[in-house]
């Protein structure tokens, strides 16, 4: 069993070069060592000019997410083992702008997370004095499953639609739709419907599934847009028939 | 890359790379994605396959035996036989899909997904031996 | 404010309809069509052929399922050109082809499934 691995990092240092460029490091290969273990060994003993993000190490700040051996993965959640003997090649994740090295841009998803009014939309709020909204168990697990989303974007690299469409809003942004219009406190589906009924919304997905593949929550975004898909189409429908009703 | 746009330390140069044509190449799912939309070409080919055959019998008994004559066509076959497997591929990958895309909560509990494939497996199996049966019925 | 995709929720309905009648019967149609009968088992008799799609109800179903499945079809060819060769760019084109292969489909079953007698 070998105890060195060989990390072949994606280095782009944008004041030097015009395109990223790998350099290879080799590092301690421990049994219980994760990805970012060894990352962290080369920016602390190899070379400190690495630059990444992580935070929690355990699977819950959704900050890690890199391209390893070419998947979406989150590197403390990849063990250094698996990919013995190596080369373990690590890329910034996959569909977005790189900065610098391993540390990709953001800003168009934190857009679309806002962008869906990921918050309980309420006709008309009760009044404080009537207490809070009670909702039972089984009303919970209606949207429990999409609560569960990190924002750690493994999806956005996963999906080909968003790899060719950066205008996609994306299955983050969807379950997390979802997580509100099922949440029985909720009444603001019409107007997520909105923003979601474009054709950068639901319709440009082709339910590839490569984002529940690599959702380390186990959200299911793929599952969240299909079902929010017939939701809408018969919402569409009953509007077009039914014109007097209420969407 | 042609000149370089002048780098300072508060407008970084992003680095966003092209998608290749043959993106759908790199990943095993991928691929099995690409074949599964694919699978809808040989959907296409059936109806028109179907639309003969229902031509061939709209006029008259030899018109329908030249039909089954072409159908045997080695080529004709061939087509068919990788047809069959894109449509079995299709109906396999949809009904394994069906959990996802459809939840159904009967007495406030969520239906496992596992029943919801078993019964479109199901539907499949009863639908295939009635059309069977209507077709091979009365052809002794 | 871009535009609601007014027709894509029907579409996609059509979409889902037509995989649904793919999965269900096309399998055991070509098996017995494509291979079976015209290789080996003696097919079934013209008679009764004409007696099954003959039958109104067979017409409607036959009718009925032939615009869902090239509609399946259509929608799918669309979105694999849109991402596989990534020519979104002719997304007219592409449409008019797409779903005017449908139509052409559609009307050549109709008129067929009319004129059995």
């Amino acid at each position: 069993m070998n105890d060195r691995i060989t990390m072949r990092v994606a280095r782009y240092r944008p004041e030097e070069e015009d395109e990223p460029t790998f350099e290879e490091y080799e590092v301690p290969c421990h049994k219980e060592w994760v990805v970012l273990d060894g990352l962290n060994y080369i920016k602390d003993q190899l070379d400190g000019t690495l630059s990444y993000r992580w935070s929690c190490r355990m699977g819950i700040c959704g900050s890690c997410g890199m391209t390893v051996n070419g998947e979406p993965k989150l590197t403390c959640e990849t063990f250094l083992t698996d990919y013995a003997p190596g080369p373990v090649l690590l890329e910034p994740m996959q569909n977005f702008p790189v900065i610098r090295d391993l540390i990709i841009e953001m800003t168009d998803f934190m857009q679309k997370l806002t962008a869906i009014k990921p918050w309980i939309v309420r006709d008309e709020e009760r009044p404080l004095a009537e207490g809070e909204y009670r909702q039972t168990p089984d009303e919970l697990s209606r949207y429990q499953q999409y609560s569960m989303c990190i924002n750690c974007m493994l999806c956005y690299a996963a999906c080909p639609v968003y790899a060719l469409d950066p205008k996609f809003i994306g299955p983050a942004a969807i379950a997390l739709a979802q997580r509100y219009n099922l949440d029985s406190r909720d009444e603001g589906s019409g107007e997520r419907l909105d923003l979601l009924s474009l054709h950068e919304g639901i319709w440009d997905c082709t339910f590839v599934g490569e984002c529940t593949e690599v959702c380390p929550k186990d959200v299911d975004p793929a599952g969240a847009i299909q079902r929010y898909k017939l939701d809408a189409a018969l919402t569409s429908l009953k509007s077009f028939l039914l014109p007097w009703g209420a969407g | 890359m042609s000149e370089r746009p002048t780098y300072t330390p508060f407008h970084p140069r992003w680095y966003r790379p092209r998608v290749s044509t043959w993106w759908w190449l790199k990943r095993p799912s991928s691929r099995a994605f690409i074949l599964r939309e694919v699978s809808s070409i040989f959907v296409a080919w059936f109806v028109v396959f179907f639309l003969l055959l229902v031509a061939a019998v709209g006029r008259g008994e030899v018109a329908y035996q030249e039909f089954m004559a072409w159908a045997a066509n080695p080529s004709i076959v061939l087509v068919n036989v990788v047809s069959l497997f894109f449509v079995v591929f299709h109906a396999v990958t949809w009904f394994n899909l069906a959990p996802q895309a459809m939840v159904v909560h009967m007495r406030g509990k969520r239906v496992p997904g596992k029943l919801i494939a078993a019964s479109n497996y199901g539907l499949w199996v009863v639908t295939s031996l009635l059309v069977a049966w209507i077709i091979l019925a009365g052809s002794r | 404010m871009a535009k609601r995709a007014t027709l894509e929720p029907l579409l996609w309905l059509l979409f889902s309809a037509g995989g649904v009648v793919a999965a269900l019967v096309i399998p055991v149609l070509l098996l017995l069509f494509g291979l079976v009968f015209p290789l080996g088992l003696s097919p079934p008799s013209h008679e009764h052929m004409l007696a099954v799609l003959g039958h109104p109800l067979s017409r409607v179903t036959i009718f009925v399922s032939c615009t869902l499945l090239l509609f399946h079809s259509a929608h799918r060819v669309r979105f694999t050109l849109y991402d596989g060769l990534q020519i979104k760019h002719l997304n007219e084109l592409i449409v008019l082809v797409c779903y005017g292969g449908v139509l052409v489909g559609t009307v050549a079953a109709g008129y067929l499934v009319w004129q059995l007698p």
